[in-house]
Formats: structure tokens, sequence, C-alpha cells
């Protein structure tokens, strides 16, 4: 009951002080709004990514030489590495399929300037063979991709990827024209569907049969990496212990590889958006700890102010605890309605964010309670010292306070 | 509900016996009160006089409860107080003590009613109950069409009879004024006098402590602070 007569006795004094309560209230608005603006932006992107490395298919494994950090699929991966797969450890995964290995496609990449009459475009040249397109989840929108018969002919035939085909073809058809590269001539036979692979353009490359790329452009037999399907999700950790023992005996040791899955990538994604979801949890953090130390200070200046209110309150029978509870209350009040003022206007931002920014977010209930109940304890925290204060304060010092 | 009457009609309401309060200030110690005694029976009227300095302002913080003596003992409705810690001692306010201050001492964002409900509050009495009683005090002192206002729309007098019908809602056995009528002039002043002493008729106990000659002349009992001491108790014929 007491409760009750200290929330409306507190809900008078704030509303009696307006301005002064919402400036105080400010720091906690601000704190409680970009915690939940900010995880939800987080939130969105971890999503987003996820999906989009997901729709590459979550069945893959990439084999990479030596202990590369670049991450599996970026097309300048090894750089640097000495390469140590070459075709015959790509012969032996190939044959090495069946119950839990579904497809081996090998990759080779070079950086190169491609022209066609006056037209120039540097772009990557990825080798590879027929079954990448299948793998990739990635097929051409016009004409056909390399076929076995090309690996076999070593052909100098290209698929363009369509940023490819733009740059150098504009508006053209570019099908049977010929694209020069690596001093030879390749006649393009198809252009891919554009595709984005997380931040990367897909469509930013030219595919070549695996075995021209080798012989005309890289010139020699190593393989950038080799990308190998699961049969079945269910198969991926015994497809992958398959993989490293051929690879281990073939190569001597395991330092000389390094296999990755999706599963692999989702979770450093992941990661990397949890530490940044994390950094701006534990700034925002800090911000309602400001606005902590705001809502104490005008305590302590509410407390000096009405040292003649808690004096009279006390000659008339008021006890330490009922003084205590009138300024905690006060306190609470402030930083909660702040809070959910806050919670409110965060998730008005990333509303705003994802209409006008067209990015995607998703406010994380979590995140909402979490920073509400946050801003709550922040006001019981910074309000007891000031309440403390009121409550053992001596009444007859109080009454004479002017 | 009446639980101050009648239990111990032989004692005295207020029993003070050998009352010193010492301060320190800094090595210094000063004697604000001396062996003081006194004692005050139910329905008394009695003014507390002296010069500032003479020790009737703590006389008047240890019988509301306020301070505890230093030394000496107090027993207040029987009950033993000298000794007691600051919650109790709230308590004891809150149940047997009304003050009246010399500065009204009214909430200002409070109104008139809602003052008054203030000791019954901190009693925990019931809302509906609180409202009730507040009002009925209200009338008693005549401001019953004025309990919604807040203080800073009442004339002084006024705000020393919403204090009043404070001091007595939660029905205490002293009513404890300290200058009452200090921040009055002459005609209000006579008029919260007169409402002093018409609760004095209906079986208040009520203690006036003022400097001015003229109040203290009113009441039954006069007794006179000098250094900490009693140096004067008398019966004032003119008001008897």
């Amino acid at each position: 009951m007491i409760i009750m007569e200290n929330f409306k006795m507190a809900m008078a004094s704030l509303l009696s002080n307006k301005l002064r309560s919402i400036l105080t209230m400010l720091g906690i608005i601000i704190g409680v709004g970009s915690v939940v603006a900010m995880i939800s932006v987080g939130q969105g992107a971890q999503q987003s990514v996820t999906s989009r490395i997901g729709s590459l298919g979550s069945n893959l494994l990439y084999v990479n030489s030596g202990r590369a950090n670049a991450a599996p699929g970026a097309s300048q991966g090894a750089r640097g590495a000495v390469s140590l797969i070459t075709m015959k450890e790509y012969e032996l995964l190939r044959q090495a399929k069946g119950e839990f290995i579904q497809e081996v496609v090998p990759e080779v990449g070079t950086q190169t300037t491609v022209q066609y009459g006056k037209q120039s475009t540097t772009t990557t040249i990825t080798g590879t063979t027929a079954d990448y397109s299948q793998l990739r989840n990635f097929k051409p929108a016009v004409g056909r991709f390399i076929d076995e018969q090309d690996v076999l002919e070593m052909s100098t035939v290209a698929v363009l990827g369509d940023t490819v085909a733009q740059d150098l073809f504009g508006d053209a058809d570019p099908l049977g024209k010929k694209v020069r590269f690596g001093r030879e001539n390749f006649t393009v036979v198809g252009v891919m569907e554009p595709k984005q692979s997380g931040p990367q353009d897909m469509g930013d490359q030219i595919f070549v049969p695996i075995t021209t790329a080798q012989k005309r452009l890289t010139g020699s037999n190593n393989i950038k990496q080799i990308v190998i399907s699961a049969t079945s999700e269910n198969a991926m950790d015994l497809a992958q212990a398959q993989v490293e023992t051929i690879l281990t005996r073939k190569l001597g040791s395991a330092d000389k590889f390094t296999i990755r899955n999706q599963q692999d990538v989702i979770n450093t994604v992941q990661g990397t958006t949890e530490t940044m979801t994390m950094l701006l949890a534990g700034i925002t953090g800090i911000s309602l700890l400001v606005g902590g130390i705001g809502i104490m200070n005008i305590m302590l200046v509410s407390v000096t102010e009405r040292t003649r209110e808690i004096g009279i309150r006390k000659a008339l029978g008021a006890k330490q605890n009922h003084i205590l509870f009138q300024f905690l209350v006060e306190s609470t009040t402030l930083s909660s309605v702040g809070g959910l003022i806050g919670v409110i206007a965060g998730i008005g931002i990333s509303y705003l964010i994802s209409r006008i920014g067209q990015w995607t977010t998703s406010v994380s209930l979590p995140a909402v309670l979490i920073s509400f109940g946050f801003s709550t304890l922040v006001g019981v925290f910074f309000g007891l010292y000031p309440a403390k204060r009121a409550a053992s304060l001596d009444p007859i010092e109080a009454l004479r306070y002017e | 509900m009446d639980r101050l009457r009648g239990c111990k009609e032989v004692e005295a309401l207020i029993e003070l016996q050998g009352i010193h309060k010492i301060y320190r200030m800094g090595a210094e110690e000063v004697h604000a009160l001396r062996d003081v005694n006194l004692q005050i029976g139910e329905n008394e009227f009695i003014a507390i006089v002296g010069p500032s300095g003479s020790g009737k302002s703590t006389m008047m913080n240890i019988l509301g409860c306020l301070d505890s003596p230093t030394r000496g003992s107090y027993s207040l409705a029987g009950e033993e107080v000298s000794q007691l810690r600051d919650d109790q001692l709230a308590d004891v306010r809150n149940r047997r003590i009304g003050f009246i201050f010399q500065s009204f001492n009214l909430l200002p964002r409070l109104t008139a009613l809602q003052n008054v409900e203030l000791p019954m509050v901190y009693a925990g009495v019931p809302a509906a109950e609180r409202r009730r009683w507040a009002e009925r005090a209200l009338e008693q002192v005549g401001l019953k069409q004025r309990a919604h206002h807040r203080p800073n729309e009442m004339s002084g007098g006024q705000r020393q009879r919403v204090a009043i019908a404070r001091a007595m809602v939660n029905n205490p056995a002293i009513m404890l004024a300290d200058e009452p009528t200090g921040n009055l002039d002459t005609k209000t002043g006579e008029e919260i006098m007169a409402l002093f002493h018409r609760l004095h008729r209906e079986g208040k106990t009520i203690i006036l402590v003022t400097h001015e000659s003229e109040i203290a002349q009113q009441a039954r009992r006069i007794v006179t602070f000098r250094d900490g001491k009693i140096v004067d108790d008398r019966i004032n014929e003119v008001a008897s």
C-alpha cells in the first residue's frame, strides 16, 4: 500500500518538474533507444548475411592449401600461399566419390585484363569443371556452362559473369564473340545469371575450363581450392573426415591443407556480427551508465531541495524506509519511464532505418527486455545513495533547513 | 481506535525526570538542558516560554520526540521514549504528537486534504478511511470547502488551520505548537488561539512554545526556561 502511495507521490513530483524530468530521462532514453536500434540493425545484418551464405548450399566443404586465413569462396583466397594441392589430389578425391562425397570441383583463379575490341576490364578468371555450375547453384542465363568436353580438350571457351558481360559488351549479345586475355582468344559460349555471395559479386569473373586455365594462364598444375559437396547435410562430418584422411595420407601432414565447411563460414560471420553487436551493446551500456549518473545527480539535487519536506514528513511519523522508498521509487520511475520511451524510440529508429536505409533490421525481444530491465536497475542503483541520504537526514536539521 | 486515553489515569501524560541535553561543538560541550523535571497531565494547556538560548527549543524537540535526551527519562503516556531508536521515535511521533509550526510546514505540492492525510499514510490507514478522517478534520477547523486547494492558494490563517487539522487527525495525546501565531497578523493569530482553546475544551493537551507573552498569557500554566533550567512554573490565574 505504501508502495502505491510512494508511486503516486513520485509521479506527482516528477510531473511537477516536467522539463527537468525529461532532461534527466534523456540519458536513459538515448541509451536504451540506441541499444534497441543498434542491436536490431546488427541482428538484421546477421540474418541477411547468414541467409545469403545459406543459399549457397549448406553441404559444401572447401579445401585450401596451407593454413589460409582468407574465407573460402573469396576469389583471391590463397594469395601468397604456396599451393600444394594439384590435379593429382583432385583426382584422388574424385575417385572417393560415393557414399559421403557427392561432387568434387576444383577451382583455380587469376586476376587479369580482358579485352573485347576497344573495351577492356580487369576481372578474375576462374578455371573449373562442368560440375561447378550445379554445385554452386550458379547457372548460365544464356548459352551454356563449360562442359566435360571443354575440359578434356582444353578448349578456349569462356563463360562470362553478368558484370563482366555488361562491362565488355554493354547491351550487345556476347555469344559467339571472341574475348582476349592471357594472349589467347576465347569464344564466349555463355553468360551467367546475376548472383551475389555475401559481399562478393559472383558476376565479376570469367569461367574457363580448368585445364585451359592451368596450361595457358597460371602455367602450373596447382589448384587454388577444391569444393566438395556431401551427399547430405548429415554426411558432412563423414565426408570431411574422408577428405582429411585422403589428403593427410597423400600430402603427409594435416597442416598442408585446410578444410572448411559452410557452417564454419556462417559461424565466422555470426561471430563477427556478434562481436559487433556486443561492442555496440557495450558502448550503449556505457551511455546508460552515464544516464544513471545523471539520475543520481538530479536525485541528489532533489534531496537537497526537499530537505524541509523530508523534515516535515519525518515529524509527521515517516520512518527511514518510507523516505528511502519515496526517493527510490522516484529515481526508478524516472529511469524506467525513460527506458520505456527509449524502447519505443529504438523500435521507431530501427523501423526508419529499414524503411529509408533499405537495411534489414530485426528488433530483438531479448534486447528490448534486457535494456529495459537494465534501465530500471540503473534507477535503483543510482537512486540508492541519494535515497539513503534523504532517509538518514536528522528531522530537526531538516526542519530548520531554508 | 482510542488507544491513548484511559489506560494510565494515575500517571501524568508526560513525565520528565533529570533530563540533560548536551551538544558537542568540537571540543566544547554545550549544556542545552540541565536536570529538567516536568510533569504534564491530561488536558492541560501549557505554555513554555523563555528567551532564545534558554533551552525551550531543545525542550520542544525532546517533548516532540524529534530528539533524545543525553540523560534522564521521558515517559510519554506510560511509555519510556528516551532511549528509542529513530524509527521507533517516528512511530511515537506519528501516534502521539501533533506538530504545529510557526511557518505552517505544509507540503506545497499537496492539496489541503492530502496534507491532512499524510500522518495517516505513515500510520498505514487505508485510503478511503484516510479521506473520510481528513475531511472531518478539515471540517472541524472550518476549511471543508478549501479541501482541494493547495497551500499557496490560501491565506496564512487558513494554512495554519490546515496544519492544525493535520496535527489532530491521528488523534494524538499532545498538540505541540511552536510559535503558532508568529507568522500571522494579530486578528488571525487570535482566531488560531481561539481554535486552540476550543481543542482544549474538547479534551486535547496543548503545549505552546512561544516567546510572546501575550500568547503565553492565554495558557493555564506557564513554564519559564532560562539557561537550560526551569526557573518558573506557575498556574496562570488570568486564563483560569
